[in-house]
């Protein structure tokens, strides 16, 4: 099993933001955005021994100044009132909150800005030339708008982060959003924004949340041509998948040229998420962050920025996806083989169902899909209709 | 929803007297393909399309060059007696013209003066907004019984799990004769409790469908 290779050196490689106070974003025990998953995934990687104390850094709370980059005051003010008592769904319901969705819960400013000041730390490390790449796995809620909370997010860590990125640093940031729901919040925060890029790939919006996400949204004035979107096929599997983030994601880093990427890691596009119908293994998780790490360094002198995002099979999908994630960063070895006995032993007892004892899944986890010729078909139309401006541009 | 709801206001028009050249850099310029013809008065006498336009232009293969041609008025190639709407015409009972008619456009008249027009894009837009997501949300397509009260059945579930319904449509099943399929969206991002709940009260839920599949 790798072995961390870090002590070796003062100059650290990366640093993984994360603090106990990023589990207060808890909407109840039967919501199924559970922020189990990053106790899960830090006791994984500790067990695998790939996660060192010296790694991890405390998420700082974001400022309400902060947060008001991204966000309006009114809406800021309606979170606070709500997270202390001073609210009715009712009154919460313009809002986007006290919904079976996203319900109100205790102190749910606070927790939100803390979500947000994990990935601003992960921004700063990264900017600041501490480190090349930072992970803030509790953030990635991509959903939140500047008003409304929508789809289990509140504030949007990303569009703050990427605006705080814009103002502090100059910076010109490209996100790409692998959750298999469309990263609506961040895509219409950027949509007029030349000097941001924003790239989303995700289970057609025909019938899943925000049903957004289609091809033709492509940003508008300025920012015309740096929104792009996959929406790819119900039943999509690994091989097609990669095929369009690989393609779409080196040509469009290539024409655009950032200075630092933002990955948004929502681990939902598994077979098994409950939410979804994408029919992809962990192999994908491999391989999407060894391809940003592997750009980001191609493009950006390594400044790589990753976040989480959704990701509903807490137990068996997301702490072998995010830890993954964080492994790629810091240049170990994908572990392979089975997981640590420890950890599984340990949490098998709470988890509902059998976990999967190796990291990557077994071969014959569903039946063939009958028609997967005509939907690597259809995806691959797709992305040819995603890049066809800047390829016309370059011909 | 009636028709001054979606016609366009601001109409290209020319007049009879106008020349083919007149209309072809306006089509260009506006990029439009129907130019309704109005007298000084500004009542419709006429109807200019593309085709129309085509039809009067020699082949761009030829190599002839017949200048006159551009310097004919529209009055001679145009269509008389058009079809016409007015703006409190419904939206469906234009959608039923242009397909029976088979016609691109129609010119919307009010007291006797030229004041919109509706363009097969314009009842497409209007269609993408109906079955479109412009606000985060899922849909739930369900088959039901074509019997009386079967959408308040289903809506006590929306209702119950506090859940706003954005847009409902209903149309009738292709393989059932008694059966209607309703595609409902839900401003959602979880709607497995709902799905739970439908199939608990009988509801056959097509999609979101388990895997197991049928596409």
């Amino acid at each position: 099993m790798a072995k961390y290779a870090g002590h070796e050196s003062l100059t650290k490689n990366a640093v993984f933001v994360y603090s106990d106070n990023q589990l207060g974003y808890k909407f109840s025990d039967t919501h199924p955005f559970n922020q189990k998953r990053l106790t899960l995934t830090v006791d994984l990687l500790n067990e695998l021994g790939a996660l060192n104390k010296d790694d991890i850094v405390e998420p700082r709370i974001a400022t309400d100044e902060e947060i008001l980059l991204g966000h309006d005051a009114k809406y800021v003010d309606i979170i606070k009132k709500a997270g202390h008592g001073e609210l009715s769904n009712e009154q919460g319901e313009p809002y986007g909150i006290g919904t079976e969705d996203t319900p109100i819960f205790p102190f749910m400013h606070e927790a939100s800005a803390h979500i947000v000041g994990g990935t601003l730390t992960a921004c700063d490390y990264v900017m600041q030339d501490k480190v090349k790449h930072a992970a803030n796995l509790g953030g990635g809620l991509h959903h939140g708008f500047k008003g409304r909370a929508s789809g289990f997010c509140i504030y949007n860590d990303s569009t703050v982060a990427i605006k705080y990125m814009q103002q502090k640093y100059n910076a010109r940031v490209l996100y790409i959003d692998t959750d298999a729901h469309h990263g609506d919040g961040v895509q219409w925060s950027f949509y007029d924004d030349p000097n941001v890029c924003t790239i989303s790939i995700h289970e057609t919006g025909r019938y899943l949340f925000p049903g957004t996400g289609n091809v033709t949204e492509r940003g508008t004035g300025e920012g015309h041509g740096t929104s792009f979107n996959l929406p790819i096929d119900a039943f999509t599997e690994d091989e097609s998948f990669l095929d369009i983030y690989e393609t779409a994601f080196r040509e469009i880093v290539a024409h655009f040229k950032p200075d630092v990427i933002l990955t948004q890691n929502g681990a939902d596009a598994h077979y098994f998420d409950p939410l979804t119908h994408l029919y992809c293994s962990m192999k994908i998780y491999k391989e999407i962050p060894r391809i940003a790490h592997e750009l980001a360094h191609e493009f950006c002198d390594g400044r790589w920025i990753a976040v989480g995002g959704g990701g509903y099979d807490i137990w068996r999908v997301v702490p072998r996806a995010w830890s993954l994630i964080w492994t790629e960063m810091t240049d170990q070895k994908a572990p392979d083989g089975p997981l640590p006995a420890t950890w599984l032993e340990k949490w098998q007892l709470e988890s509902p169902v059998t976990l999967i004892p190796t990291w990557m899944d077994p071969n014959n986890m569903y039946n063939d899909v009958p028609r997967k010729a005509e939907i690597t078909e259809k995806n691959y139309q797709i992305l040819e209709k995603a890049l066809y401006m800047i390829r016309s541009s370059q011909s | 929803m009636i028709v001054e709801e979606i016609m366009n206001t601001t109409v290209f028009s020319l007049q009879p007297s106008d020349t083919i050249k007149d209309a072809v850099q306006l089509l260009k310029k506006e990029r439009i393909r129907h130019l309704p013809i109005t007298n000084s008065a500004g009542e419709v006498i006429g109807l200019v399309t593309e085709r129309d336009i085509k039809n009067a232009l020699p082949s761009s293969l030829l190599k002839i060059h017949d200048e006159d041609i551009f310097y004919q008025p529209l009055e001679n190639i145009m269509t008389k007696n058009i079809i016409v709407g007015h703006p409190l015409d419904f939206v469906e009972e234009i959608a039923l013209i242009f397909y029976e008619q088979r016609i691109g456009c129609l010119p919307i008249v009010s007291a006797g003066k030229l004041v919109g027009i509706v363009t097969g894009t314009d009842l497409l837009y209007n269609y993408i907004e109906l079955t479109g997501a412009n606000k985060p949300s899922s849909l739930i397509e369900i088959r039901v019984p074509d019997v009386v009260g079967i959408l308040f059945e289903v809506t006590k579930v929306f209702h119950k799990h506090r859940v706003s319904v954005l847009s409902v449509l209903v149309y009738p099943d292709k393989e059932l004769d008694n059966m209607k399929i309703l595609s409902i969206r839900v401003k959602i991002m979880n709607p497995l409790s709902i799905i739970e709940d439908l199939r608990k009260e009988g509801f056959d839920v097509l999609w979101p469908n388990m895997p197991g599949m049928n596409l």
